[in-house]
Parts: structure tokens; sequence; C-alpha cells
């Protein structure tokens, strides 16, 4: 950081088209006797596979969305043949089964989020408490979010499972009667959600209680003198400070419920059934279904996925936008 | 802002409480609090214990001993997926995968962040804003065509598969380069004045202070690694990693909930034990990167 502090007059002077081209001026003396081309082996391996696996794909998948392909055979070019059915209201099959699907992921993302922030902004709060012991919580709370998403699935689909669950059992015993969690609606919704919340509380929580952890005690201290109670501090003092961290932690949220997948592929597998392609199915299973199960239809799921990623950029600019420029 | 963070965690004592500290609560608002704490943690062990503990449970036992803790424990379930050749697959997969995969991320990012940090060379800044753009992208869009190109390229269900597109990430540039720039530039200027090439500088000079940040990169990529479901699914079949594998167990054996809970175990114990070694660290790296799961 110092050193760009100290570089930054001479970098000052130079034109925007010069910084793009020959960089921050970070570097202070021009080397001796070194190649040119140093730097560039420097990053070489890594932007050799970035090339390959994430600049070119960019491309590849907008060219494959505009065919006829399938994981078995190239097809021929069909122009926005994929998106215009996906976005044609007339289409019987492709139209309604794609945005059910995105329909019950915006739902999720909807009902999830301030949830997941909710109870992660509660636990933070009451873990920035002088508590003894506060760390071995903290610690508990976070251990479902070290684990894969299969493994979360397969908990929750035997916690919920129909014939010997223990949440089913639960309910049974104690009041006599448990809904058929995985199988019907809502229920299998609140499967997912418990699964979901289980685990990635612990983490907003810890992003939170960081951000808690770091305001100021002064303010505290002043607000106590004043009279405020522990209520109007939270609301006057940690929450305004906590704005950039909430936003963060929103948005990443909201990205990531978008991306709900795992949990009912291994808990519902999307079900119940209906004609439009399963009650609990978000659209990133319905693009994995299309593209890598059944006909596997990858030029479909291409456009499919392209429509996905644009829905979500878009709402994280939203996102983004409503949550910085709010009194500010 | 990562470093507000990561700072953040390190202090014992909140702030919040160093100013109320003086105004005692009552008892109890105090037991109140704890009773809160420990339901919640309640809540995130209870199914910890109900799945390692089916997974104890034999065949039909899991229906007959709904008990939270197996009444005749045995490691049937164990014995019975350790004699499947595909469970010793995914399971070595799973290992060299994330082992490989987080040495391969630390060498190729540590460098590249390096010379984007340290070096001034034409298009730099065009480069690196092309490589931050990505991070931006979400990853759905290219879950099509990176299964196109690893098919074309004859990769299917291989390992190389499983490693190469969670290589081509850019967080650990970023993460990397970030740390770079925090350091103090007259050490390197010494190795230079003592006549060390850049490389030399790097691995010399700049890569042993990069320890903390290494080892927190090294944790957040062997856990991505190791937890990775979609990406394996698609592109596995016979060659998979235990979470994809854990897919097909539970197609296979649906009535044996029993012998999943001992595959689900399987694949959460090694991560469950580097966290218990490692819980405190493991929880400033998350918190100071912002890096979701």
């Amino acid at each position: 950081m110092s050193s760009m502090a100290a570089a930054s007059p001479s970098r000052n002077k130079r034109g925007l088209l010069s910084r793009i081209v020959w960089g921050s001026g970070n570097d202070r003396r021009r080397r001796i006797g070194e190649s040119p081309i140093t730097p560039y082996l420097f990053i070489l391996p890594h932007f050799a596979i970035f090339s390959a696996f994430i600049l070119f794909p960019f491309f590849l998948g907008v060219w494959i969305s505009l065919h006829d392909s399938t994981a078995l055979r190239d097809g021929p070019f069909v122009g926005l043949r994929w998106y215009q059915q996906l976005f044609d209201p007339s289409n019987r099959t492709q139209f309604p089964r794609f945005w059910n699907s995105v329909w019950n992921t915006i739902i999720f993302v909807i009902i999830s989020t301030p949830l997941l922030i909710g109870f992660g902004l509660a636990l933070a709060a009451l873990l920035n408490q002088r508590l003894r012991g506060r760390n071995i919580f903290r610690a508990i709370y976070f251990v479902p979010w070290t684990l894969s998403v299969s493994v979360i699935g397969l908990t929750w689909w035997w916690m919920f499972n129909g014939n010997a669950g223990f949440v089913t059992m639960f309910m049974s015993d104690t009041f006599g009667w448990s809904p058929n969690w995985l199988a019907t609606n809502p229920w299998a919704w609140i499967s997912i959600l418990v699964a979901t919340l289980w685990w990635t509380i612990g983490f907003n929580t810890i992003i939170l209680l960081a951000g808690m952890q770091a305001i100021a005690v002064d303010l505290y201290e002043a607000a106590s003198i004043d009279g405020a109670n522990k209520w109007q501090q939270f609301r006057s003092i940690t929450l305004p400070s906590l704005r950039p961290i909430l936003l963060l932690v929103i948005t990443l949220q909201v990205i990531a419920s978008f991306q709900l997948v795992g949990q009912p592929q291994l808990m519902t597998g999307g079900g119940p059934p209906s004609e439009l392609g399963g009650e609990t199915a978000p659209v990133l299973l319905h693009v994995f279904n299309t593209g890598f199960g059944g006909r596997r239809e990858l030029s479909l799921a291409a456009a499919m996925a392209l429509i996905v990623a644009a829905i979500m950029i878009v709402v994280s600019i939203i996102n983004f936008r409503l949550f910085s420029s709010e009194r500010s | 802002m990562a470093t507000t963070l990561g700072r953040g965690l390190e202090k014992d004592r909140p702030a919040e409480l160093q100013a109320v500290g003086t105004r005692r609560r009552g008892g109890v608002g105090r037991a109140l609090m704890y009773v809160l704490l420990i339901a919640v943690a309640a809540f995130f062990v209870l199914p910890l214990v109900v799945v390692i503990s089916a997974s104890f449970k034999y065949a039909a036992e899991i229906f007959t001993d709904p008990g939270i803790l197996p009444a005749d424990p045995g490691f049937e379930n164990y014995t019975a997926l350790f004699a499947r050749a595909e469970f010793l697959t995914w399971f070595r997969n799973s290992a060299i995968v994330s082992t490989v995969g987080t040495l391969v991320t630390l060498a190729i990012t540590s460098l590249s962040a390096y010379a984007f940090a340290r070096i001034d060379f034409p298009f730099k800044n065009l480069l690196f804003g092309l490589l931050i753009t990505t991070l931006v992208l979400p990853g759905v869009m290219f879950l099509v065509p990176q299964f196109k190109l690893i098919a074309d390229l004859g990769l299917y269900d291989t390992l190389p598969a499983l490693i190469l597109p969670g290589l081509a990430g850019v967080f650990g540039v970023f993460f990397m380069r970030q740390f770079f720039l925090g350091l103090p530039l007259e050490l390197e200027e010494a190795a230079y004045v003592d006549g060390a090439s850049r490389l030399r500088t790097f691995m010399a000079v700049a890569l042993p202070l990069a320890g903390p940040a290494l080892a927190t990169l090294a944790v957040i990529t062997f856990l991505a690694f190791w937890n990775d479901y979609l990406w394996p699914v698609i592109i596995c079949n016979d060659n998979c990693t235990l979470p994809a594998g854990l897919r097909l167990l539970q197609r296979q054996y649906t009535g044996d909930p029993g012998l999943v809970m001992a595959g689900a175990t399987v694949a959460a114990v090694p991560v469950l034990l580097l966290y218990l070694l490692l819980q405190r660290y493991i929880v400033q790296s998350v918190a100071s990167s912002g890096i979701k799961g």
C-alpha cells in the first residue's frame, strides 16, 4: 500500500490509456537487464488454464446455445431457436417448465434471504455479548458450513425421511401425526429451507459478528451515557455501522440462494412431480436435468443457463443499488 | 475491508460489551441467553449426531431402533462400504483432487499474483481487469461449455476433468495480490540489489513472508475441492469424488439409509477433523475473505 502511495505522483501525470497498458506504476525502478517477458512467464501457468477453462467456455457457451447439439452429437446452427422457445408463451413445453423453475427459485430467494440474514444478525448480536464460552458456540454454529452440499442434502433427506426419519418420528411421537415432509408441499419446501438454514446461517453469523466487533467502543459508551438501552444501541449504532457488511452478506446470500440445487436434488428430487416438471425444482436443477439428464440437450441447457446468468446479474445490480443508495 | 473483518475477530472482548459491562445484567437475562445459545447449538449439532448414529445401525436396525444413539452399534455399514471398489475409488479421488488441486492452485495463483502486484508490464491492468470481471459471472453459465470442452478433449470421467476447471478460478490471484501489495518493498529491493532474479526474489523473499495468506488460501481451496458437488456430478461416471459418489450411493440404496449415512459420515469426517484442529483459524479465514460456499 505504501509503495502505491509513493508511486502515485508520477501515476497521476499519465493518461488513462497509458495506465491501462502499463499498469498501476507500483514498480518503482525498472530493472536493468530483465527480460520483458518475465512478468508474462509469471502469469502464464494460471492464465493459460484460465483462458482454456473460463475465458474460452464463456464464448463456447454462447456458441453452443445457437446450435442444436446434445451431449452425444454436434448439431447444426439454429440461431435463436432455443431463446425463442424459452420466451414464447405459446410454447407448451419449454416455456412453462423453464419459467416455473425460475419462479420456484425466485420464491425461494425471497423467502430464504430475509430468514438467513435475520437469524444471522440475531445470532451475531447474541454472540457479541460478554458470555463465557461464546467462541465455542460460534465454532459450533459454523460447523455445517464446512460440509459438502451432498452431506447436507443427505443429512436432511434422512432427518425428514418418511419411514423413520428423526423429524418424522419426533412429530409422530409428540403430536400423533407428521406430514410426509419430502413428498408433499409446502412441507417439501420447508424441508429444503431448513436444510439451507442449517447449512449457511453460520457463515452469515460469522461475517456479521466480525463486522460488529470492528465497531468502535466509544459509540456504545456515548450512547450508554446518554441512557440508550440495548435495543436502541443496536438500532442506531450497530445496524448503521454494519451497512457495508450487510450489503455484502445480502448480495452473497441472494446469489447463493439463486444457485440452489443440491438440496432439492438429493432431498426431493425436485418433487412432488407436477406437469411443469416438479414443484421444488429450482432453475439450476432444471438446467442440469435438461443438459445432463434424460435427452442431454446441451444447447437448450446452455441457452437457459445464459438467461439465468443474465437474471442473476440484473438482480445483483438492483440489489446493490437498492441497499447502497438507501439513506445515503 | 477484509483486514478490518479479520482484525475484529481476533479481539477477545467485543466492543459492545466493554461499553455496557459496567451495567450488570441480571442473572435471569444471562441464564436466558445461555438457554438460547444452547438451543441453537442443539439445532446445529443434533442432525450430525443423528446421521453418525444412523451409520452405526445395520440394515433394518435403522427402522426398528428409533433411538438417537444406536442400541446395538456396529461397523457393518462401514465394512460394507469399504468392501466396494467404487467407494474406495471415490475416497482416493477426493483425496487426490483436493490435495493436487490445492497445491497447484497455491503455486500458479501466487506466481501470477506476484507479477500483478510487483511488476509493471504492458496490458497488465487489462489482463487483471479481465480476471476480476469473471469473478462476478455466475458459475451456472460455465457448466455446459466446460462439460463440452472436457468431453471434446477426451477427459470425461478422468481426474484432470475434476481438477482443471477449479484451477482456472481467479479468487486466489486476487487474494494473493492483495497480500503482496501489503508487503513492504524494502526486502525485495535488497534482494534485487544483491543480484537476485525476479523468480528468486519471489521464491526466497516474498513467498516465505506469505505463509499466513497461503495457509488461508490453502484451507479455502481444499474445502472447495473436497466439497465440490455439481461439477463432479456432471463430469464423472465411474471416476467420481465422494460428494458425487454419495448421490450414486443414495440412488442405489434408497432402502438402506444406514449405508448411505455411513457414506455421508466418511465424506464429512476429514473436514470435521480439519475443522476441529484449525477451528479458530478457519473461522478467521472465512471471515476475512468473505468466500461463500
